[in-house]
């Protein structure tokens, strides 16, 4: 009886039929739509609307900033930002549409394995910009069109300098197993929270479960969202952080936070965050014109300038004194495994973790 | 929406209707009413934890729950905090509530007011405040600490994160039941009694022992009830605290099970033994309750002399402010200085004072304006709605005026036994599919706030109405007036502190409440409480600061307002009847 129940397995497993022709038939159906950009009707349109919902896993304070200077730029349409984490605005999006509830226009997530369920499901609306038919990296969108990287995070470890002696500074994920670390780690949650849920994956990938196994004995403090630890070692809650976003820490560093950033020798997590417009959007020309306006050169030089974040548009340079995206050893992403693997991550992590 | 309105139409007193009696048919409205509120959740969540995907039966749910050792972890934590918190809030408030009520303590009416004051602030929002103050490296009284002593900066005192700590901000925040019903208990006590006692030779230990404490046993036991019901199912304070320290409570336990993906049927089997054990213990009250009810305010009776503490009562007076550092001043200080500071665990300066976080949450916060009109409204509407039920059902029951009346009150008082987060799930599974699709309006949280709210509105009123003695009524009758009249004449200015009361007490509650609100908010129809969950989640102290200050400021001029509202009858304290 309860049937209302929509998991990513039943997304995959429940009609056996129709997923197994669905890569096929995509691959050669759905050409991406073609690019468009800002015209006066768009912007007509959208002002019509007034307002637009942009669903975002990203730094609330940021988010909120980066959606009031649209907002100046289009006057008379209001952003109302949703944040939180990737997996719990996954589950919000889920539990609105189970109950027919199209509230979302636009959606910033974590975890590039969401819009595989999404497109999946028949929910997204392809759309290309002019800025990403030109000047995305052709691993930074899809074919389809349905979707593009809006910004790129690590996860990074990251350690507080006064409570961290120059000696003990971490290198690598191994260097935190060290018994003298008990106590003094945080980390975030992957089920909250997109970018955790594609570290933990990738640290899975590199290193097996056996390393979270070991960690959970460490009495780490557990907190939800990846924004959050770099916020905890700011304030010296913890010495260092085991994941969270690396953009956050390295902003508290430029306003003066004793913390440093440590790209794991194993190689930092990348997540590639998408931006995705919705088909059933309440508000979809406001909604087109905030996707386009954040993939123009303006709105990523804008997301640079408040946030710090590395961006796909091959033309907005990354923020004066960030290391070279070249020069990172990344533990790349594979949406594909995780659409299949994240609820059987998420149960792994908390009989690990017991939270 | 059907349902409200059917509340408030046929609900309406039968005012003017001389002759004909309406008590039975309207008190099969309420019946019809309680019945879809109460009864339409707990189906579901019955039929959830027992049926299985093709609709069978099967006790598959509780076989996984109860051989799973992540649901038994949480079962002995919830046990462990939940005992520990009714026995701490007894020890602490039951002393205070007799200073209050029966001694020359020094400023009793602040005390009072201060305890007020615990009771309104939001347990979760205790809960951060006390991350503040309490996290073991970060926390402002462990930095003091390690400032005075010189302890190294991995020391502390304190730890917060931890099973202690939990019980520790949980006791915080509701001791103050506690207090209530053992000050009014006393406050009721006729000092005759114990005048009668010590004029007949006993000396004021024997009249303690046989008179007084006897008197106030009752409310005594019912407050350790209630602490211990708040414990166990309280959902933010071990949702900040105890999830970071790496354990779950049942109610955390049932609330990640909703998280993606959901499991609705294991949440389900986990709330079953909850709600069966909520029951034993309202059961086994009312056994040792039983033969123990007493109205004793009738006719006159003379006001119960305080008792002279002499030199002790400053003694007694500063333990009581020490007490209320704990609930009151300390967390409302740290959370005024993380309003104010770029760093929540720095203490700020005139140097360092910086209004970014107000100016962010009230004019970048997109979400503030809405978050703020939402709670509001909802807390206003469900004072109101909830008031006039509890009171129409209380006078059922208390004057027993129609057949039926037992079952109207174990209905008002079953949801007692519903922890907010398993009625949230309930709520959640009955309205999101026809014919009453509620899910993303404000009538799903208006009808879980009301279905929430109603035991403790009830519990209060009928309280009012069993201390106004049927004889006052009677006497009117007697000197010719209608039913309705001396309803009109006597009752209701007797109770209007009491409906006052529990108007604010459930406006109060609306806007504490998070378990609830926690399953069924939209993006649309978020609260404040979940707004400060969300901001929780993310670390964002300052914002949480700003609002949590606004949200007490707002509560305390609804509560003056509410108290200004003229007619006869006195103030309200802390009291349900005056």
């Amino acid at each position: 009886m309860p049937k209302r129940t929509v998991t990513r397995r039943t997304v995959l497993t429940g009609a056996p039929a129709a997923v197994a022709s669905l890569p096929f038939a995509t691959r050669v159906l759905s050409a991406a739509p073609p690019a468009a950009g800002i015209t006066p009707d768009l912007i007509a349109a959208a002002k019509k609307e007034g307002r637009v919902h942009w669903y975002t896993a990203m730094d609330l304070t940021m988010s909120e900033v980066y959606a009031r200077a649209f907002e100046a730029k289009f006057p008379g349409i209001t952003v109302k930002v949703e944040r939180s984490g990737g997996e719990r605005v996954f589950s919000r999006i889920a539990q609105e549409y189970s109950s027919k509830i199209y509230n979302v226009d636009m959606v910033n997530t974590t975890d590039s394995a969401h819009t595989l369920a999404w497109r999946n499901n028949g929910w997204l609306e392809p759309y290309v910009t002019d800025d990403v038919a030109q000047h995305w990296p052709i691993e930074h969108k899809n074919s389809e069109g349905y979707s593009a990287t809006h910004r790129i995070v690590f996860s990074i470890i990251g350690y507080n300098t006064g409570l961290v002696k120059p000696a003990d500074i971490p290198k690598s994920y191994t260097d935190l197993l060290d018994p003298k670390w008990t106590g003094k780690l945080v980390k975030a949650h992957p089920a909250y929270s997109g970018a955790t849920l594609t570290a933990t994956h990738a640290i899975v990938r590199a290193l097996g479960w056996e390393y979270f196994e070991k960690i959970a004995k460490l009495k780490v403090l557990q907190v939800q969202s990846g924004v959050d630890p770099p916020k905890k070692i700011a304030l010296g809650e913890r010495a260092a952080m085991i994941d969270g976003a690396d953009y956050l820490l390295l902003a508290a560093m430029d306003k003066g936070a004793p913390v440093e950033a440590v790209y794991a020798a194993e190689g930092a997590p990348i997540i590639n965050s998408p931006n995705v417009l919705f088909k059933a959007a309440p508000n979809p020309n406001a909604a087109r014109l905030l996707l386009t306006w954040m993939f123009s050169g303006e709105g990523q030089k804008t997301l640079v300038d408040i946030s710090g974040l590395y961006v796909p548009h091959k033309q907005v340079p990354a923020k004066a004194g960030r290391r070279p995206l070249a020069s990172i050893k990344i533990l790349a992403e594979d949406p594909e495994a995780m659409l299949i693997e994240a609820d059987a991550i998420k149960e792994k992590y908390s009989s690990i973790f017991k939270v | 929406m059907t349902d409200v309105s059917i509340a408030a139409s046929d609900t309406l007193p039968p005012r003017r209707r001389h002759g004909i009696d309406l008590s039975q048919p309207i008190m099969l409205a309420a019946a019809a009413l309680l019945v879809v509120l109460i009864v339409l959740p707990i189906a579901w969540i019955v039929a959830y934890a027992f049926l299985d995907k093709s609709g069978a039966l099967t006790l598959g749910n509780f076989a996984k729950l109860f051989t799973d050792p992540s649901f038994l972890d949480p079962l002995i934590a919830t046990a462990t905090i939940a005992t520990s918190v009714g026995c701490l809030c007894c020890l602490i408030a039951a002393p205070m509530g007799w200073l209050v009520a029966r001694s020359d303590m020094p400023a009793r009416n602040l005390v009072r007011t201060l305890v007020m004051a615990s009771f309104v602030t939001p347990p979760f929002l205790g809960a951060i405040a006390w991350e503040l103050l309490a996290a073991p490296n970060s926390g402002l009284l462990n930095q003091a600490w390690r400032g005075l002593t010189g302890a190294s900066a991995d020391e502390h005192i304190f730890n917060i994160y931890s099973l202690g700590g939990v019980v520790f901000v949980i006791t915080c925040y509701t001791f103050p039941y506690v207090f209530v019903l053992v000050a009014n208990a006393l406050d009721r006590i006729p000092g005759e009694l114990e005048d009668a006692s010590a004029m007949l030779g006993a000396t004021s230990a024997t009249t303690a022992r046989r008179i007084t404490i006897p008197m106030v046993l009752p409310a005594i036991i019912a407050g350790a009830l209630i602490a211990f019901l708040q414990a166990l199912n309280l959902f933010g304070s071990p949702a900040i605290l105890a999830i970071p320290a790496g354990f779950h409570t049942l109610t955390t336990k049932i609330w990640s099970l909703f998280q993606f993906p959901p499991k609705p049927e294991l949440a389900a089997a986990a709330a079953l033994p909850l709600l069966v054990l909520t029951v034993v213990l309202l059961r086994a009250q009312k056994a040792v309750l039983g033969r123990r009810s007493y109205a004793v305010v009738g006719g006159k009776y003379g006001a119960p002399r305080p008792v002279p503490l002499g030199a002790f009562r400053w003694v007694a007076l500063a333990g009581c402010l020490f007490m209320l550092l704990m609930p009151v001043f300390l967390p409302y200080a740290a959370l005024l200085n993380a309003a104010f500071s770029k760093i929540p665990t720095r203490l700020v300066t005139w140097d360092t004072l910086s209004w970014q976080n107000v100016y962010f949450t009230f004019f970048e916060l997109s979400q503030t304006g809405h978050v703020l009109k939402n709670t509001f409204l909802l807390g206003a509407l469900s004072a109101t709605l909830g008031t006039l039920l509890a009171l129409i059902i209380a006078y059922l029951v208390a004057r027993q005026s129609v057949r039926g009346h037992k079952i109207l009150g174990f209905l008002a008082t079953a949801p007692i036994a519903m922890p907010g987060i398993v009625l949230g799930v309930g709520l959640f599974l009955a309205y999101t599919r026809p014919p009453l699709v509620l899910y993303g309006t404000l009538w799903i949280l208006l009808i879980a706030y009301i279905t929430i709210e109603l035991p403790a509105a009830y519990q209060q009123l009928q309280s009012a109405f069993h201390a106004v003695h049927p004889e006052l009524e009677e006497a009117s009758r007697i000197l010719g007036a209608t039913r309705l009249r001396s309803l009109r004449d006597i009752t209701a200015p007797l109770l209007r502190t009491g409906v006052i009361a529990t108007w604010c007490f459930i406006f109060v509650a609306v806007v504490r409440e998070l378990s609830a609100a926690v399953i069924l908010f939209t993006s649309d129809t978020k609260v404040l409480s979940v707004l400060i969950f969300d901001l929780k989640e993310s670390g964002d102290l300052g914002a949480i600061a700003v609002l949590g200050l606004s949200m007490l400021a707002l509560t305390t001029i609804v509560i003056a307002l509410a108290n200004s509202i003229p007619g006869r009858g006195g103030d309200i304290r802390l009291r349900e009847n005056g």
